[in-house]
């Protein structure tokens, strides 16, 4: 499992090189453009000095390359610079430069990082922590109430779009009850209990909207591959050697259910970073998604390329983890 | 119990109202919440031009002079409007020269200075730096201090309006000690620079969050003592036009939303909270379904959509051109997706009064079916089995654009309804806006390809001066390849008449006369049917029951007056 | 109706093709009657099925007739689900746009379908084609969906207008576009189930009693994988129908004066104080299609269960 774990983390480099130059290929080719959002005011002739100011007029591999340098070299550079405090030559470097904002791109995506873990990664949390006891709970009792209420509640809660819901919890929460801000607010440090509380606060509603969208797709894949064991050879003959009715269903059954489960949680961390789009849109929680959809929106090349490219990093790192988890859940899987 | 605090509230508000300005003290009332449902990407105006970012940067950096609520010229950092009469404008209009107010100090305390002026020019006009704001220094040849606290333009050809470079939100001072370092190419690495300009606006940038949030605090050093009334103001970004309006309207969390493009009757639900109030203003933006006068068949291949297309094989028929219009029913089109804040137009330059025509008015401005029907009978197109007018094998079908917006789709539908009714079909399309507007000459769906029959956008014109605006519809302004797509006039109407009364625009001084000559130019257009103006749009945005002071203004930042925005008490 | 037989029978076809026909056919649907919450499922369905297929035949309003004066309209006799802002009928809007939600719902996750099962099943099985495969997968995980929808559209959009029309050109596109990039949640599903299933003495068994590799996946593996599959479908279809709302949203989907059930529940989300029931049906629709194809592919699954078979 080691070596095989080492392979893949060597091809991982060349997979990863080959996925940044499609998606660069592919943003180029998209119809967008930086100067789409700008008014109609602005006259065509200015428009083509600011595409030249942000480096368009070069060709496609020229700025390729310049990207591949900024974000393996510079960027790693300066990190280690800031952290180390030591410099290497004069410490002029080409950061990766988003077009609407004008800043380094890694700068955007630190300072937006708490709240999309704060959000999204909570909602991710709770959504897996709701979802494996209810799936266990709902495979163990088939077409008992309790499974019943619970496929109800998630197959609704997948099948209607967050958009809908968000919209539904600010008019319930914020307009007539007045319990919760619609709009969260990025700038609240947590310092006392006052503070704990405004930021629970904002974070009820587009938490309690992801986690059940989350929760909602985890729990049917617990609940299909634990139907699928209990019926296997293996649980009549842990029951018949008289294990506790618990320990089958906790060591025996869940453990081997958990290859699919495991699967689309691995699916799901990284998409943890590329945020929750739409969520975040209408709670204005202004984090990975929303910088996201605004670059894509804006055209803003660099911004997008970077976030993908280390979204792409998390898939493939994820992926391998969950490969490498299949083997511990599953001794007979084997790779070599 | 409730009304007696109402009463006493009333009677404090009274009070206050009659206290007058005298007592006001900068900074009593607190913090002043925005909120923008377009997020600002940087405060540097000069580096993105979009309207958010010229809005949000309004509040820090200012002009010389700014376009009051009724669109006249009020002086901002400048002691006065230079004009031929008092001597400010040269008689050959060659020169303007600006006397800045002497007091005037950054928020760091230094003095504004000539120098600032000179210095701004400077850092939009040199070459490589991309700068947004490129086209109102446009025949500016030199800017030069003839005291520390006067600054003399002068041109290269004579400038019948030169109230562009340094007038409006979108042309302000900035610090040049802040600023020096970052000519050129080096503009977009100044990050904090850019982030938090040095101003001489009643606020000063105290962080900012690019995409996200910005919070100002009142500017110690501004030139009136008792302003700004706020003491900070946070404007947060992000989100829909609809969830922005409830937040002022109807949950009440914030003072201000930015442009409220919702449809009329959810804003009216909102309402009924009693937490907020609209306000509209008008400028000059017109809604408009531009027609192709060259023909856009894609078996056409790169010919498409250009002059060597030939014209348009069914709009070329002035009658087809002036029935589509007839057959419009405006005031349904405004009561349906604008409400108040849009008026039925016949005229592409809607604003300001001195120039809006009202020629065309009697027979534009009411829908006419009968009329239409008929005008389309008598130049020989016959309905056939499926309702659709033809004549020659030329169906009456068209391929209808626009951007992608709740309300311009609910437009296209209504407007597809009401062609129904002629014998004309419609098939619409939408483009995802960044697409449309962007300009990609890759892309098949943007306005300017116009790879298709009829388009629908909104344009207009800064400030309260048309000429420009009216030069887009030249004969050699026409997109198509060789100028890379980039040329303004999208209908590709070309009358050599129409083109010689630009010249003839751009050589006149006389206000009056100018005025007499736009009209014209917008009349020539509407008659001829380049296009088909829909509505004259207003800006519309919603503020808290709470605040006082706001004057909406479409001619320059809506912000332009925040200095003597406070809280009712 | 095509889409619900497709529907029933397609996870199907694959066990059948191994078995004597008729009496596998009889078995299955033996074990399906026996399942209450996959009989009213079905029953569900069909009606949802019916409802919009024959509805409009009974309910003549034309979904996109307009009539401004009659906007915003509560329930009444004449407009049984209320209108919109432009005053369309929400009735026959929610109609029309199931016909589209659920011709694009089916077949995108169909397509979505069989591309992950495939993809999962062989490089869960062949060990060559695992690494190539599941790279493949990556990279599809990783692209930026929004760029990824413009550029299709930009290149393909005007030549399948021209082929087959605007509508089913465009729906062509749609399914297309939305099933290529959904199917690799059921690859790594099925792979990793596949992992698994392929070490345990069953199949080994078969392996060394000679049995050819292509009836080993069919007869073996597949049947043991399938109700992740049935998840994979069910989820399909609901983020398929809401997908094609998002694509109409951005201009990428069919024009705009085409409802479809995920657009309406877009379009009328800021309406919801003003007239709920322009969110209420079309939300219950999806909800509705959702939760019935979940019961059928519940029933389908026990009664395919290889374990419940054999009694």
């Amino acid at each position: 499992m080691f070596t095989y774990t080492l392979r893949r983390l060597f091809f991982a480099i060349p997979t990863l090189l080959v996925i940044s130059f499609v998606i660069f290929a592919l943003l180029d080719l998209a119809p967008n453009d930086p100067t789409g959002d700008l008014p109609l005011t602005i006259p065509p002739e200015v428009r083509e000095q600011i595409r030249a100011s942000l480096g368009l007029d070069q060709p496609f591999l020229i700025r390729y390359m310049k990207w591949l340098q900024q974000f393996f070299i510079n960027e790693p550079l300066n990190i280690f610079e800031s952290l180390t405090g030591w410099q290497f030559g004069d410490g002029e470097r080409m950061r990766v430069l988003s077009w609407a904002t004008r800043s380094p791109v890694v700068d955007l995506i630190v300072q937006r990082l708490p709240q999309t873990l704060w959000v999204v990664g909570l909602a991710y949390l709770f959504g897996i922590l709701i979802a494996i006891p209810i799936g266990v709970i709902s495979a163990y009792k088939q077409y008992s109430i309790f499974d019943q209420i619970g496929t109800f509640i998630s197959m609704v809660g997948y099948s209607v779009p967050t958009f809908f819901t968000g919209v539904l919890l600010i008019v319930i929460f914020s307009s007539y009850l007045q319990w919760f801000p619609s709009v969260y607010d990025t700038n609240l440090r947590v310092t006392d209990f006052a503070s704990f509380m405004a930021q629970m606060k904002q974070m009820v509603m587009p938490v309690a909207v992801l986690a059940l969208y989350n929760a909602s797709q985890i729990t049917r894949f617990v609940r299909a591959s634990m139907l699928d064991n209990l019926h296997q050879d293996y649980v009549r003959t842990a029951r018949a050697k008289g294990v506790k009715e618990r320990a089958v269903l906790l060591v025996h059954v869940l453990r081997n259910s958990l290859i699919p489960v495991v699967t689309v949680i691995a699916l799901g961390v990284p998409t943890i970073f590329s945020g929750a789009i739409i969520t975040e849109q209408i709670f204005r929680v202004n984090g990975l998604g929303q910088l996201l959809i605004t670059a894509v929106q804006g055209a803003d090349m660099p911004l997008v390329q970077t976030l993908t490219f280390i979204f792409a990093v998390l898939i493939v790192l994820f992926n391998l983890i969950a490969d490498v988890l299949y083997g511990i859940l599953d001794p007979r899987i084997r790779y070599d | 119990m409730k009304n007696v605090k109402m009463l006493l509230a009333g009677t404090v508000a009274a009070l206050a109202l009659a206290g007058g300005t005298a007592h006001a003290e900068r900074g009593t009332d607190g913090d002043l919440k925005i909120l923008f449902w377009q997020a600002v990407s940087t405060l540097n105006p000069f580096l993105s031009a979009g309207t958010k970012e010229v809005l949000a940067s309004s509040i820090v950096i200012e002009p010389l002079a700014r376009t009051d609520e009724k669109g006249e010229l009020t002086p901002w950092l400048a002691s006065e409007i230079p004009t031929v009469e008092n001597g400010g404008v040269a008689k050959d209009l060659l020169s303007m020269t600006w006397k800045l107010k002497p007091d005037v100090k950054w928020s760091d305390g230094t003095a504004f200075t000539a120098e600032d002026v000179i210095f701004t020019w400077k850092y939009c006009t040199t070459p490589d730096g991309g700068c947004a704001q490129r086209a109102q220094y446009e025949g500016v040849k030199n800017v030069e201090a003839v005291d520390p606290h006067t600054v003399r333009i002068t041109f290269e050809e004579p400038k019948p309006y030169p109230y562009s470079a340094f007038v409006g939100p979108q042309s302000p001072v900035i610090q040049a000690a802040q600023f020096k370092d970052c000519l050129g190419t080096k503009a977009p690495g100044c990050t904090a620079a850019n982030f938090g300009p040095i101003g001489t606006g009643a606020f000063m940038v105290t962080d900012f969050k690019p995409n996200d949030v910005i919070t100002y605090k009142a500017n110690p050093n501004y030139r009136d003592a008792a302003k700004p009334a706020f003491a900070s103001i946070t404007l947060k970004g992000g989100g829909d036009a609809a969830s922005a309006a409830r937040a002022v309207l109807e949950t009440g969390e914030y003072d201000y939303a930015w442009n409220a493009q919702v449809e009329p009757e959810v804003l009216e639900t909102m309402m009924a909270a009693g937490k907020g109030r609209l306000e509209i203003s008008f400028g000059t933006q017109t809604e408009r379904i531009n027609l192709n006068w060259t023909n856009p068949d894609p078996a056409l291949g790169a010919k498409r959509s250009t002059t060597e297309a030939g014209p348009h094989p069914a709009l070329k028929d002035p009658a087809v051109r002036r029935a589509l219009s007839l057959a419009i029913d405006r005031d349904i089109i405004v009561e349906a997706g604008y409400g108040k804040s849009g008026k039925p137009t016949c005229n592409i330059v809607p604003a300001p009064a001195a120039v809006a025509s009202t020629k065309n008015d009697s027979w534009c401005l009411k829908q006419d079916l009968e009329a239409a029907n008929k005008l389309l009978d008598d130049a020989g197109w016959v309905k056939g089995g499926d309702g659709i007018r033809a004549k020659d094998g030329v169906k009456l079908n068209f391929l209808y654009s626009t951007s992608t917006n709740s309300v311009r789709q609910a437009t296209q539908e209504l407007v597809k309804a009401m062609w129904a009714e002629i014998g004309v079909g419609a098939e619409l399309r939408n483009a995802s806006a960044s697409v449309f507007f962007g300009g990609d000459p890759a892309s098949p769906d943007t306005f300017q390809k116009f790879y298709s029959d009829v388009i629908m956008y909104t344009n207009n014109f800064d400030g309260t001066d048309p000429e420009k605006y009216l030069a887009e519809w030249l004969c050699d302004k026409m997109p198509g390849p060789a100028n890379g797509w980039q040329g303004q006039n999208i209908p590709r109407y070309c009358n050599p008449e129409f083109d010689k009364l630009v010249g003839t625009l751009s050589k006149t001084a006389d206000l009056e006369k100018r005025a007499e000559l736009s009209k014209q130019l917008n009349d020539m257009l509407t008659e001829e049917g380049a296009h088909i103006p829909l509505v004259h749009r207003g800006d519309q945005s919603s503020f808290s029951v709470t605040l006082e002071g706001v004057k909406m203004n479409s001619w320059d930042s809506q912000v332009w007056n925040i200095a003597d925005w406070s809280r009712k008490k | 109706m095509t889409d619900a037989t497709i529907a029933t029978t397609t996870p199907v076809t694959p066990t059948v093709a191994s078995t004597p026909a008729r009496s596998a056919f009889g078995d299955i649907w033996h074990q399906f009657r026996a399942h209450r919450g996959g009989v009213i499922g079905l029953g569900v369905f069909i009606f949802i099925v019916l409802a919009v297929f024959v509805g409009p035949y009974i309910h003549t309003v034309a979904p996109n007739a307009l009539n401004i004066r009659e906007k915003n309209q509560w329930p009444s006799l004449a407009h049984p689900f209320g209108t919109d802002n432009l005053g369309k009928d929400m009735l026959a809007q929610v109609l029309a746009g199931g016909r589209i939600s659920l011709a694009v719902g089916f077949t995108a996750m169909l397509l979505a379908l069989f591309l992950g099962t495939i993809v999962g099943l062989f490089s869960g099985y062949v060990r060559r084609l695992d690494g190539p495969l599941m790279r493949l997968t990556d990279l599809f995980l990783a692209l930026p969906l929004l760029p990824l929808l413009l550029v299709v559209i930009m290149l393909f959009r005007d030549t399948l207008r021209g082929a087959f029309g605007p509508e089913t050109g465009i729906f062509f596109l749609v399914v297309f576009v939305i099933g290529i990039t959904s199917w690799m949640h059921t690859a790594r599903i099925v792979r990793g189930d596949v992992l698994a299933i392929k070490s345990q003495e069953f199949v080994l068994a078969a392996k060394s009693s000679g049995m050819r590799e292509y009836r080993i996946i069919l007869r073996h593996i597949l049947p043991n994988v399938l109700s992740s599959i049935m998840v994979s479908a069910t989820l399909g279809i609901a983020s398929a129908i809401i997908t094609e709302s998002a694509l109409s949203f951005l201009g990428l989907g069919f024009p705009s004066d085409f409802p479809t059930w995920g657009r309406l529940l877009f379009d009328g989300a800021n309406f919801l104080q003003l007239t709920p029931s322009r969110v209420l049906w079309p939300g219950l629709a999806i909800s509705a299609t959702v939760l019935s194809v979940n019961y059928i592919g519940d029933a389908i699954r026990d009664a395919l269960d290889p374990r419940a078979l054999k009694h």
